[in-house]
């Protein structure tokens, strides 16, 4: 098995109080059956939109926005698959993809590469 | 009802915006929604990780709470707020525990009354009073609140956009320590919560599921009102007691396949026998005092539908008599219909024909399927296969959803093979 880290981008995030909780349960849906077919190594953390970005050599802080809002990264989830292949396939179940937002999928590098 | 959770949010928006307006006042309402809608896309990015809370009203309220803080924070010096919060907000010192104290069990207990009496303002039309209590305190979008009434967006928009100006520039919400205030405004309340149930139980909308949740959401206010003493009276007892009844037969009105089932051919044994029970009982504790309401009358119809084990055993001339009241405080040609019905089924089809035909502002039912639909089933009675289709053709034309249309095409046929 091994690695994955999924970046959760975009996706809209309002709605009335219904869909709001309609797209919640979708997640957790989500979320428990990965975890149950075992490739959740950690559910990850939800980040907020807004922070500070430090950069260059005179470690200039600015304000987000980092990059456009559909592509600000909202969350990351530590998973395991077999291969890039299934983690991508995977992924096709998150539910950020009815509300336009997109998973990157990205492999964790291993030591004994 | 299958999940504790279910509608949960949408619930707590109407209870989380009631307190957050009292907080801001009520010209701030709009602020107060924006801050509740913060709230919720907290509690939706990190539930989706963390799962839900174990107390999760609680912990939307505090969110609330937080965000609330940093809108005064952010606000103070741009807007004002409401008195209560006075100078409170002068000072960091006080507005953390001042804020907590305004948001404490005890002082949120009846932002929910306030409300729904503050979006029965007199200078309202009934039917925006009803989309503002739906929109503010039952959490329904635009789009919902449009699905449910049938209408268009822009149409409920400019309706909801209209009461909330209204409702931000009456300054303060409601007082319901006021006690003559509450007394005299607690019937339009009452009128409120009667059509936001019959939009639910009577009304177009071709989703069972969105008609199924009016009239829950109209009986929780209803159990609002029934937890707040002042409002205690055997209208509302008798309010409450006629949505148990009526809400107690929604499981038979449609089957598997969502076809309707006519009243008198419904199986009873999938009336809600608990509702009935708390139906009854609600209906015993109205009958104390002088005051006889409409929701007497109709809450006492219903009972004797809900006692009788089999339509054949029913009590028609009670009915009929009961009708006979109801016309007597609240005449309208609807109950004029129903009244010639029960009589139609006390002393056959013939003498039901001429009540209908002697309803007075019968043009007020033109527009209503079930008008031409009753005058149908009565000559169907009676032998007249070709008038009775005749009938239904015109109660098919008017016909508001796929159910009612399915319904009366069967109803034609019906006289076609007889």
């Amino acid at each position: 098995m091994s690695e994955f880290v999924y970046l959760y981008r975009g996706g809209e995030t309002g709605g009335s109080p219904e869909r709001m909780q309609q797209r919640m349960q979708k997640w957790m849906t989500w979320m428990k059956e990965l975890g149950e077919k075992g490739h959740i190594k950690d559910r990850g953390q939800p980040l907020e939109r807004a922070g500070k970005l430090v950069k260059g050599k005179q470690k200039a802080v600015t304000d987000g926005p980092f990059a456009e809002v559909k592509d600000v990264v909202g969350g990351y989830t530590l998973i395991e698959a077999r291969d890039l292949d299934q983690a991508v396939e995977l992924s096709k179940g998150c539910p950020i993809f009815e509300s336009d937002g997109a998973v990157e999928v990205r492999p964790v590098m291993r030591m004994n590469m | 009802m299958t999940d504790a959770s279910e509608h949960l949010f949408r619930r707590e928006a109407g209870r989380i915006v009631a307190t957050l307006t009292r907080i801001f006042g009520v010209h701030n309402l709009a602020l107060a929604e924006d801050v509740m809608q913060d709230a919720f896309c907290r509690a939706l990015e990190m539930w989706k990780f963390r799962g839900m809370p174990e107390n999760p009203s609680a912990w939307l309220m505090a969110a609330a709470k937080n965000r609330a803080l940093d809108a005064l924070r952010r606000e103070r010096t741009a807007r004002t707020f409401a008195p209560e919060l006075g100078r409170l907000i002068d000072s960091e010192w006080t507005l953390a525990p001042g804020v907590a104290e305004l948001f404490a069990s005890e002082a949120i207990k009846d932002d929910q009354l306030r409300m729904m009496f503050s979006c029965c303002h007199p200078r309202l039309p009934e039917e925006a009073q009803v989309a503002l209590i739906l929109n503010i305190l039952c959490g329904f979008s635009i789009d919902e609140v449009a699905s449910a009434f049938v209408s268009s967006h822009a149409a409920i928009e400019k309706r909801i956009v209209r009461a909330k100006k209204t409702l931000a520039q009456s300054k303060d919400l409601f007082d319901v320590t006021a006690a003559a205030e509450f007394s005299a405004r607690l019937p339009a309340v009452h009128r409120a919560l009667y059509l936001l149930f019959n939009e639910g139980y009577h009304g177009a909308s071709p989703e069972t599921a969105v008609r199924a949740e009016l009239c829950r959401e109209a009986m929780r206010l209803a159990e609002v009102l029934l937890e707040c003493r002042s409002a205690v009276t055997p209208a509302t007892y008798a309010l409450a007691a006629m949505m148990c009844l009526h809400a107690a037969r929604l499981p038979a009105r449609v089957d598997e396949s969502g076809n309707l089932n006519p009243f008198l051919l419904q199986d009873r044994s999938q009336w809600n026998r608990q509702l009935i029970e708390e139906g009854l009982r609600l209906l015993e504790h109205s009958a104390t005092g002088s005051e006889l309401t409409a929701y007497h009358v109709e809450a006492a119809i219903a009972s004797i539908h809900a006692r009788a084990p089999r339509a054949e055993e029913t009590d028609w001339g009670a009915i009929v008599s009961l009708y006979d009241t109801l016309m007597s405080i609240s005449p309208s040609p609807i109950v004029a219909l129903n009244r010639a019905i029960a009589v139609a089924q006390k002393n056959g089809p013939e003498r039901g024909l001429e009540e209908i035909q002697s309803i007075a502002g019968s043009d007020r039912l033109t527009a209503y399927p079930f008008y031409p639909a009753a005058l149908g089933e009565l000559e169907f009675r009676r032998g007249n296969q070709a008038i009775a289709r005749e009938h239904f053709r015109a109660a098919l034309a008017l016909a508001r959803n796929p159910a009612e249309r399915r319904f009366l095409n069967q109803r034609v046929s019906a006289c076609d093979q007889r």
